[in-house]
């Protein structure tokens, strides 16, 4: 009978089932961070139990983690304190870690398939939503809460309810300045925030074959904003060409024994899905959030909404609040909302990629004056190899601060904050109430939409961008 | 864990729709590397005016009437976003034991049941018409019972609901899920010896 990836992945990892019990699976890699890890340490220590498989466990800082200099000491105790406490951790338990000062740190999900360790086929969990990023090499990930994450260290498993299976297929092609976090917007505003719950999602068709493996990672980044439990795509030719050659990459006999196997993971022909959705990628445009939740996005020549216009009451209510919170009126054009900070970075479009091509935009300009714009690169090896190709220039001369990697402003644990009404265009996942700063107002973007965003003072639409650069 | 069985309390209402879990516990509060002290912190950016000490006196849980509530009632895919479980942390140490909604994200509801908190949905209709009665009269209680799988209040009102039989019985005992799963040790053992070794060759020779 055909399968799914999905299906394939997860039958090859059952360790025990039972009817009527959720089924145990075994976990190939397990991510851990400062902010979701401490107390599943303790537990483990109370509990007098040892950490199973360190060998398989990584770790590394993002979420807290300062992006000035680092030579500087950090100034939050509180941030120190829990930094150094997995620190320690890793050293009492035996796990590896890529610490502030390490060339290997960086956002989790940045690092995961920078170093090699994200490959098909793999389970992969971390204490963070954003782990279905890694779905994009046809690995089943996903996010768990701090319990998980002691579960995982104690046992390498975890008890799992089979998820329902989801196709979401993007067919054509995308017109020119449409990118892959459009098409990610555009999926969450067709099918809700709550759209994939239950769900695995398999991205297909055309469109997602045609992006690179950045590109794929930030659609299937994205894929807990609308409520899946993980998000992946079948693994190609692209894939094993960026995996090959990386740290932790198979060699020599051990990559053509994983490469018959990735092949052989590939959703077959005639396999069944338990909901298929279709998107025509020739309609998309660059698209906007315009609200406070990652559904609420229009393309960027569309207007605020007016409540008057949902016909359930309950979403008008929840629109109403939005926009009081976002301090919009109804029908406003959305290249009207002027900006004050542009953050360009994240675990959904801080690679190098993204860089480039926000760097593209930028090149030749200035940032409007009164706008204060970040850059934040995915990690050190991101960072570095950004310098290498002369990016970070291109950001200092047209006036963005360059920083040093980390989470940064998506989720505003570290200094970059926003101040209350400050309204900003932003790369990252979620524009929820208070995200980046206590009445901060963010507007999700692409790389692209956020440095022309930065250059103009307000949302512009990208597709009519005079690119004088030549990156 | 602390086992759920039955909870009888004060209703709260929270009628709004996809409450995210940077609501319910806002990330500045995520730096504790404690499992204790979040209740007081529990939607931090509603309950307090800009000030972060006075009591926002529109925020529906600072109704006198809601102080001692032991059941949150709010709208559909609670829970959303992030996956920290600082989220159900601070709901069940400020006091709440149950929540009911019309739907529920995924990591979140997974979470409340490693924590003696049952998350219960009820149909859209039914959670609006309770949290109208909660509204109305504040003090208005439920009884979320698990082990026959009802919710009933005081006045002959009652519904059924559907949960996970597995979820149920690891719930109504407080068993710790890691004690179940190393039950199976044996079963990981041999799981272990029959994985590929080139999948991990690379990782192995790392440590």
């Amino acid at each position: 009978m055909p399968k799914t990836i999905f299906q394939k992945v997860w039958d090859a990892h059952v360790v025990h089932e039972e009817p009527g019990e959720p089924a145990l699976i075994y976990i190939d890699l397990h991510l851990i961070h400062e902010v979701t890890s401490p107390q599943a340490f303790e537990g483990l220590r109370l509990a007098g139990r040892k950490v199973r498989r360190p060998d398989l466990t990584f770790a590394t800082m993002d979420h807290n983690v300062p992006t000035t200099s680092r030579s500087l000491p950090i100034a939050d105790p509180i941030s120190r304190q829990q930094m150094d406490t997995l620190t320690a951790n890793c050293r009492e338990f035996g796990i590896t870690l890529y610490d502030l000062h390490s060339p290997r740190q960086g956002i989790v999900h940045v690092i995961g398939p920078e170093l090699g360790l994200t490959q098909p086929g793999r389970t992969i969990v971390c204490g963070d939503s954003h782990t279905s990023t890694h779905g994009a090499f046809g690995a089943l990930a996903f996010g768990i809460g701090t319990s998980e994450v002691e579960h995982v260290l104690a046992t390498q498993t975890l008890p799992q309810k089979r998820s329902r299976n989801m196709a979401i297929e993007v067919t054509g092609s995308l017109p020119p300045g449409v990118t892959a976090k459009d098409v990610v917007l555009a999926i969450i505003g067709k099918i809700g925030t709550a759209g994939a719950t239950g769900y695995v999602v398999e991205y297909r068709g055309s469109v997602i074959e045609s992006l690179t493996m950045e590109g794929r990672m930030t659609v299937c980044n994205m894929s807990i904003e609308a409520g899946a439990r993980a998000g992946l795509v079948s693994p190609d030719d692209k894939t094993f060409d960026y995996i090959k050659g990386r740290p932790f990459a198979p060699q020599g006999q051990d990559w053509e024994k994983a490469l018959e196997y990735w092949h052989s993971l590939r959703t077959d022909d005639g396999a069944v899905f338990d909901r298929t959705v279709t998107i025509e990628g020739e309609t998309l445009a660059p698209h906007v959030t315009w609200g406070t939740n990652p559904g609420h996005v229009v393309p960027v020549t569309g207007s605020v909404p007016d409540p008057d216009s949902f016909d359930d009451e309950i979403e008008r209510r929840a629109v109403e609040q939005a926009l009081s919170y976002m301090g919009l009126e109804p029908n406003t054009p959305m290249q009207d909302l002027p900006l004050d900070v542009v953050f360009i970075g994240s675990c959904t479009n801080g690679r190098i990629e993204d860089l480039r091509s926000a760097a593209r935009i930028a090149q030749g300009y200035r940032v409007k004056s009164g706008v204060q714009a970040l850059v934040v690169p995915g990690s050190t090896a991101v960072k570095e190899q950004a310098e290498r190709e002369g990016l970070d220039r291109v950001f200092t001369d047209a006036g963005f601060e360059w920083r040093e990697s980390g989470c940064s402003m998506c989720l505003a644990m570290n200094p970059d904050v926003l101040q209350p009404g400050q309204r900003c265009a932003s790369t990252s996942n979620r524009n929820f109430e208070g995200r980046q700063g206590k009445g901060g107002r963010t507007h999700l973007v692409s790389p692209e939409m956020a440095a022309a965003a930065a250059i103009e003072g307000h949302l512009v639409d990208v597709r009519t961008w005079d690119v004088k650069g030549s990156i | 864990m602390e086992p759920f069985v039955k909870v009888q309390g004060i209703v709260a209402p929270l009628p709004r729709a996809n409450v995210d879990t940077d609501q319910i516990i806002p990330k500045q509060f995520l730096k504790r590397i404690e499992r204790t002290g979040f209740g007081e912190f529990l939607f931090f950016d509603w309950r307090y005016l800009d000030d972060g000490k006075t009591p926002n006196p529109e925020f529906e849980l600072n109704h006198p009437g809601y102080h001692s509530a032991k059941i949150l009632i709010t709208e559909r895919n609670f829970g959303c976003g992030s996956s920290r479980e600082h989220a159900p942390w601070a709901l069940s140490q400020y006091g709440f034991r149950s929540i009911i909604a019309p739907s529920f994200a995924d990591i979140f509801y997974n979470n409340c049941f490693k924590n003696g908190m049952l998350p219960v949905v009820l149909p859209e209709k039914t959670v609006e018409e309770l949290i109208r009665r909660a509204e109305e009269s504040p003090g208005y209680s439920l009884t979320v019972d698990l082990e026959v799988k009802k919710v009933y209040d005081q006045h002959g009102w009652e519904m059924s609901f559907e949960v996970d039989e597995s979820r149920r019985e690891r719930l109504l005992k407080g068993l710790d899920d890691i004690g179940i799963s190393l039950r199976y040790e044996s079963d990981i053992t041999a799981f272990e010896a029959r994985r590929p070794a080139f999948l991990d060759r690379q990782i192995a020779q790392h440590h």
